[in-house]
């Protein structure tokens, strides 16, 4: 019940944030506030739930609802969180929240509206992380995008519905692959089993063909690729990424990429383990061309956000070819990067906003010599640069240092063209420190603006001082993370499932869409 | 004790949050005083107590190691990683150069640093670099070195920038950072090679199965791999370029991190590992070659320069080839020895060249220099000390310690043998080099800045210099009993004449310095070719900007608009086009329908009739 009641608080906070702001200017954030409380609230009964010995440890899923949805069509609301669910809803909360305070003054006009389509946004994103039927699944992927859309083409900077169009256009052309590979999937059931049914733990035993399990696991990856996103899917992001107003980029950078990376774990590894190891080398590869070629141009770019947005194509590289190792470091150090990216980068995008904001440009040519003016945003600012190039001691060197300890032993070379990534990392990391905050200024004053440009204040000082400590405990301690994350990164391992599948495989007879009672521990998701 | 350890690097990590959160807590700016107390105790405290443990444990067992766990770090898998410290005679020598040396430069940047605005945030820096150099000797496994050896790098970045205004600190800072990540990458590379070959990261059990493994090919290319995060870090060949220009930091950082502690991070790593490196012939043998070429070219560099900051970083990286050669050959103490004695009168030079250049308002031109004995006597005399140490004269602590570099270097081949003679000449060359530094800045005539000499020491900075003038001199009764640490060496000797010429190469060199740069300065004349080539320091900056900087500087540039995108938009385009095109017969005209319809009508039937 408590992650139904998480997305109705969300998507309820969006509808009365938008009303209210009508009746009363400025509610509207007040009230996401409370909803994303609210919210956090209930995910941390739920961590107490999964604590308390009431769900222990050795159950898959810590909690689950499954009501019928359409019967005739095997579709059910289903919904169910485990340790990786729950680390990407912590993720999506957190920096929601963040995104949420950061911006708290930012947004000049339709403010209700605005709230409304930030908090729909966050509900889809819930629903894809803990989404158990194939359809519910989808459905939340279009819900998380429609907003995301809006947020950029109505609040979004001065090349707003181009970027709009193109973030759209990939989108929608990669969920119409999933589409058809759900589609897919499921009538490969059907005409295994004689039933329709769009859940996922039944669908994990579907017997592939190997040229179908092929062409299936492509449309999902393809989909996924699109989102994370891998070279040579990613231009949507630059654009998309650069246009939002900051609390988008927050959302787009911290969250709705992990989406990708979360399907890949929940959905192409364990629904196609066969094909997924087939390709994995393919997949490997993309993943570190993708870290060399979006530092190459990250370090290229003058637009400071630009430069951010390219970096997550680098990081999130890291993601792809830690996942497609194949073995638990790799994941785990994929699943702890998805995490130590989502904080690092959003708290880059605030940093990026905060700037714009007060300078009304993001060129890095028009500052330089920040660090005299705002000593506390420069420092800051410092700190999640070395964050982003991988410096030990904070969560994403963790992150990275797995994932490549990880692939070494399956593939060397790729591993070793990745780890040039590091290198990458600290080029453009430091010279985005260097135009922007140190040297001198080269911003061209006009009379009028001979203020002083004011420093962080309070509220977005102790925002992202919260980001940072997390990255720091993330890097001390990153081990809680790797216990919530283990039976997850167990159970998308495609050699403990070809190796579960067979004798499970056997008693697929069961009826599809029996409304059940949460807490259901079933049968095929044991390892 | 074992808390005593967990506080030693606790200590400077304290004094750094402390210092850098100090502006959340009230926007007026901590006065000087708060601050230097702040950054100078912490530092010394923890100098203290690394005293109290060398007392306590080591000064009766050198062979004795503490392991100290603090808390596990990652367990995945295979992967086990603890935040934990290993402490044994090796570590316990480092443990002193970093915080006592550490302390006393930390002392004198209280005067050095006083009224710049950045005072504050110059020992924030500072105390978190002498913790992550901390972390970096006392790990027990190489991913937690591996986390004190990029700490350590951040600082020297930061630092090497600290005036961030002048754009060519922050090139210089970038530099160091980015040509050290390329050898820490290869280190990287290493750890990640040795935990799939072994399955383990740490440091004793990786020396355990690497003196056991079959596999040398194996091992050889690790600790290739690691000798190429050696390089990076102190500034051997072919990763040495960034060292000279570091020395666009503060002086006393330049001290600290650039000579004394940080840039010898490289000699401890293969010291620590020295089982894994002593399976691998091929390994030891680049090592040593690796010291040997950079102490001669990095040496014959020093010659030339007229910066007083850069004759000295040369010298550095010349100094640090000679514990690489000495690692090489398998002295492993001579190279720790070396490190030590080192950092005293390296140490010490940097901070006198501190006293000269604040004397002389900020003049780093050794050719503005000369007479200046009389003007600055304290200064001239911890100079003259740190010169005849570095020259290794005998009965100073460079000499001895080189010594034994150099014996070890004619044992291990049992006779005459290129490195060694690397060695003996590097050991003229070095000779040369300390004394016509030594010579034109306080002998001779007067240079231009000379006139406006004012002796800037003060005491914070007197007592800094004295203490490390003593410790330079009494270094050599000082050499760490690291037998438990190392094996021992054999007992062959090397014949009477190879000693003397080891004695008798820096005396050569002075004498050779004396004659040609006492007396008048034939320095002003141009450089002809040679000394122009060795001046740029062998053209590796050069070679460097045109095979990798620009290329890659041109190709990201050419690229920034991501040629990939132009597909995307290329097909955006043609869908454009193709909607243009086909929207042309929507125009309305009654007759262009008809026509149009009677036309397909027309094709159809004849497909039709075809068929």
């Amino acid at each position: 019940m408590t992650i139904a009641a998480m997305i109705a608080v969300l998507f309820l906070g969006g509808l009365a944030a938008w009303a209210l702001d009508k009746m009363r200017p400025g509610a509207g954030r007040w009230v996401s506030l409370a909803s994303l409380l609210f919210a956090g609230a209930l995910l941390a009964h739920l961590w107490g739930l999964s604590r308390d010995g009431s769900a222990n440890t050795a159950q898959a899923w810590w909690q689950s609802i499954e009501l019928s949805w359409i019967p005739r069509f095997g579709i059910s609301f289903f919904l169910a969180v485990d340790g990786l669910g729950f680390l990407m809803l912590a993720l999506t909360l957190l920096t929601g929240l963040f995104g949420l305070v950061v911006t708290w003054r930012e947004i000049s006009f339709r403010q209700g509206f605005f709230y409304f389509n930030y908090l729909w946004t966050l509900a889809g994103v819930v629903g894809v992380f803990t989404a158990l039927d194939l359809f519910l699944f989808f459905f939340f992927w279009e819900v998380m995008l429609i907003p995301m859309l809006l947020l950029i083409a109505v609040w979004g900077y001065e090349a707003r519905t181009f970027a709009a169009i193109k973030f759209f256009i990939f989108t929608q052309a990669s969920s119409l692959l999933m589409l058809i590979a759900v589609v897919g999937l499921v009538y490969t059931h059907y005409s295994n089993s004689g039933q329709v049914t769009f859940n996922y733990l039944d669908l994990l035993q579907v017997q592939l063909s190997p040229t179908t399990g092929w062409w299936l696991m492509l449309g999902f990856f393809i989909a996924f690729a699109v989102k994370l996103p891998a070279v040579p899917l990613h231009t949507w992001l630059p654009d998309a990424h650069t246009q939002a107003p900051t609390a988008g980029s927050v959302l787009l950078a911290a969250i709705l990429l992990k989406t990708g990376a979360y399907g890949l774990l929940r959905f192409t590894l364990p629904l196609f383990p066969e094909a997924s190891a087939q390709f994995a080398p393919v997949a490997m590869a993309i993943g570190a061309l993708s870290v060399v070629y979006g530092a190459v141009l990250a370090f290229a770019q003058r637009d400071m956000k630009r430069l951010v947005a390219y970096s997550s194509v680098s990081h999130m590289g890291f993601v792809l070819l830690g996942i497609y190792a194949l073995n638990t470091i790799a994941i785990q150090g994929a699943v702890m990067q998805m995490v130590a990216h989502g904080l690092s980068t959003a708290a880059l995008f605030a940093i990026v906003g905060c700037l714009q904001q007060r300078l009304h440009t993001r060129d890095m040519e028009q500052m330089g010599g920040l660090w005299t003016e705002v000593p506390r945003l420069s420092a800051i600012a410092l700190f999640f640069a070395v964050a982003s190039l991988g410096l030990p001691g904070l969560g994403n060197f963790v992150a990275e240092f797995m994932v490549l300890v990880g692939s070494f032993g399956v593939d060397h070379w790729t591993t070793a063209v990745a780890a040039l990534g590091l290198v990458g990392a600290a080029l453009y990391a430091l010279v985005m420190m260097q135009r922007a905050f140190f040297g001198e200024s080269r911003r061209s004053v006009s009379a009028d603006e001979q203020e002083r440009v004011i420093d962080l204040h309070v509220r977005e000082t102790l925002a992202l001082l919260v980001l940072a400590v997390s990255l720091v405990f993330l890097g001390l301690r990153p081990q809680p993370l790797f216990d919530i994350a283990a039976p997850s990164v167990q159970r998308s391992l495609p050699l403990n499932n070809a190796a579960a599948r067979a004798p499970a495989a056997m008693e697929s007879g069961r009826a599809a869409t029996v409304a059940r009672r949460p807490e259901t521990i079933r049968k095929g998701d044991t390892p | 004790m074992n808390d005593i350890i967990g506080l030693i690097p606790l200590l400077p990590l304290l004094g750094f949050l402390v210092l850098a959160l100090a502006p959340l807590f009230g926007n007026r700016e901590l006065p000087e005083k708060v601050v230097a107390a702040i950054g100078v105790s912490t530092v010394g405290i923890a100098a203290l107590l690394s005293f109290a443990l060398m007392f306590s444990v080591f000064s009766g067992d050198w062979q004795a190691s503490l392991q100290v766990p603090a808390w596990s770090w990652i367990r995945v898998g295979d992967l086990s990683l603890d935040f934990g410290f290993h402490v044994d005679g090796l570590t316990q020598v480092m443990l002193l150069v970093v915080t006592g040396v550490g302390f006393l430069i930390h002392l004198y940047s209280a005067g050095y640093m006083r009224g710049d605005a950045g005072y504050r945030r110059y020992f924030a820096y500072l105390n978190l670099f002498v913790c992550a150099m901390l972390l970096l000797v006392m790990a027990d496994n190489l991913v937690l070195l591996y986390l004190g050896w990029e700490g350590v790098g951040l600082c020297s970045y930061l630092l090497i920038g600290f005036w961030y205004r002048n754009p060519g600190n922050g090139a210089a800072a970038r530099k160091a950072f980015i040509v050290t990540r390329v050898g820490d990458t290869a280190m990287a590379l290493g750890l990640f090679l040795l935990f799939r070959e072994f399955a383990t990261l740490d440091i004793g059990a990786l020396n355990r199965a690497a003196g056991a493994s079959t596999d040398i090919g194996i091992v050889t290319l690790a600790a290739l791999l690691l000798l190429g995060g050696a390089v990076g870090k102190s500034a051997q060949l072919p990763l040495q370029t960034w060292l000279p220009d570091a020395m666009a930091g503060p002086t006393p950082v330049s001290a600290l991190i650039h000579a004394a502690t940080m840039v010898t991070a490289g000699v401890y790593l293969i010291a620590r590992l020295h089982p894994l490196f002593s399976v691998s012939d091929t390994a030891m043998l680049a090592v040593g070659w690796v010291g040997a070429l950079t102490l001669l070219s990095a040496g014959l560099s020093a010659l030339v320069q007229t910066d007083i900051k850069r004759i000295l970083a040369y010298s550095t990286i010349s100094q640090i080839g000679y514990m690489f050669l000495a690692l090489g050959v398998g002295a492993w103490s001579g190279a720790i020895f070396h490190l030590m004695t080192h950092a005293f009168f390296k140490a010490l030079l940097f901070l006198a060249a501190g006293s000269v250049i604040l004397s002389l308002h900020h003049e780093q031109d050794v050719t503005a220099m000369g007479g200046l004995r009389k003007k600055i006597p304290l200064t001239f005399a911890c100079f003259a000390i740190g010169s005849a140490c570095l020259a290794a004269l005998p009965l100073t602590s460079g000499f001895y310690s080189k010594d034994q570099i150099l014996l070890q270097a004619w044992e291990t081949f049992q006779g005459f043998n290129l490195l060694w003679l690397a060695g003996i000449v590097g050991a003229l060359v070095t000779g040369v080099y300390s004394f016509r530094l030594l010579f034109l800045v306080f002998f001779g005539r007067e240079g231009k800045a000379s006139q406006h000499c004012r002796d800037a020491n003060s005491p914070v900075m007197s007592i800094p210099l004295v203490t490390l003038s003593l410790l330079a001199l009494s270094g050599g009764l000082l050499a760490p009993p690291l037998q438990g640490v190392f094996p021992a060496r054999d007992g062959s000797h090397a014949p009477l004449v190879v000693e003397g010429i080891a004695i008798a190469m820096p005396l050569l060199g002075l004498l050779t310095a004396w004659l040609m740069f006492s007396k008048g300065r034939n320095l002003l004349r141009p450089f002809n070719p040679l000394e122009r080539f060795l001046f740029s320091g062998w053209g590796f900056d050069w070679l460097y900007d045109r095979i990798l900087v620009r290329p890659l500087v041109w190709l990201a540039n050419i690229n920034s608009g991501d040629i990939v995108d132009s597909v995307y938009r290329g097909s955006a385009e043609a869908s454009r086009r193709l909607h243009l095109l086909a929207s042309q017969t929507q125009n309305g005209q009654v007759r262009w329908y008809l026509g149009s319809l009677a036309a397909g009508s027309i094709l159809l039937l004849a497909i039709l009739v075809v068929l």
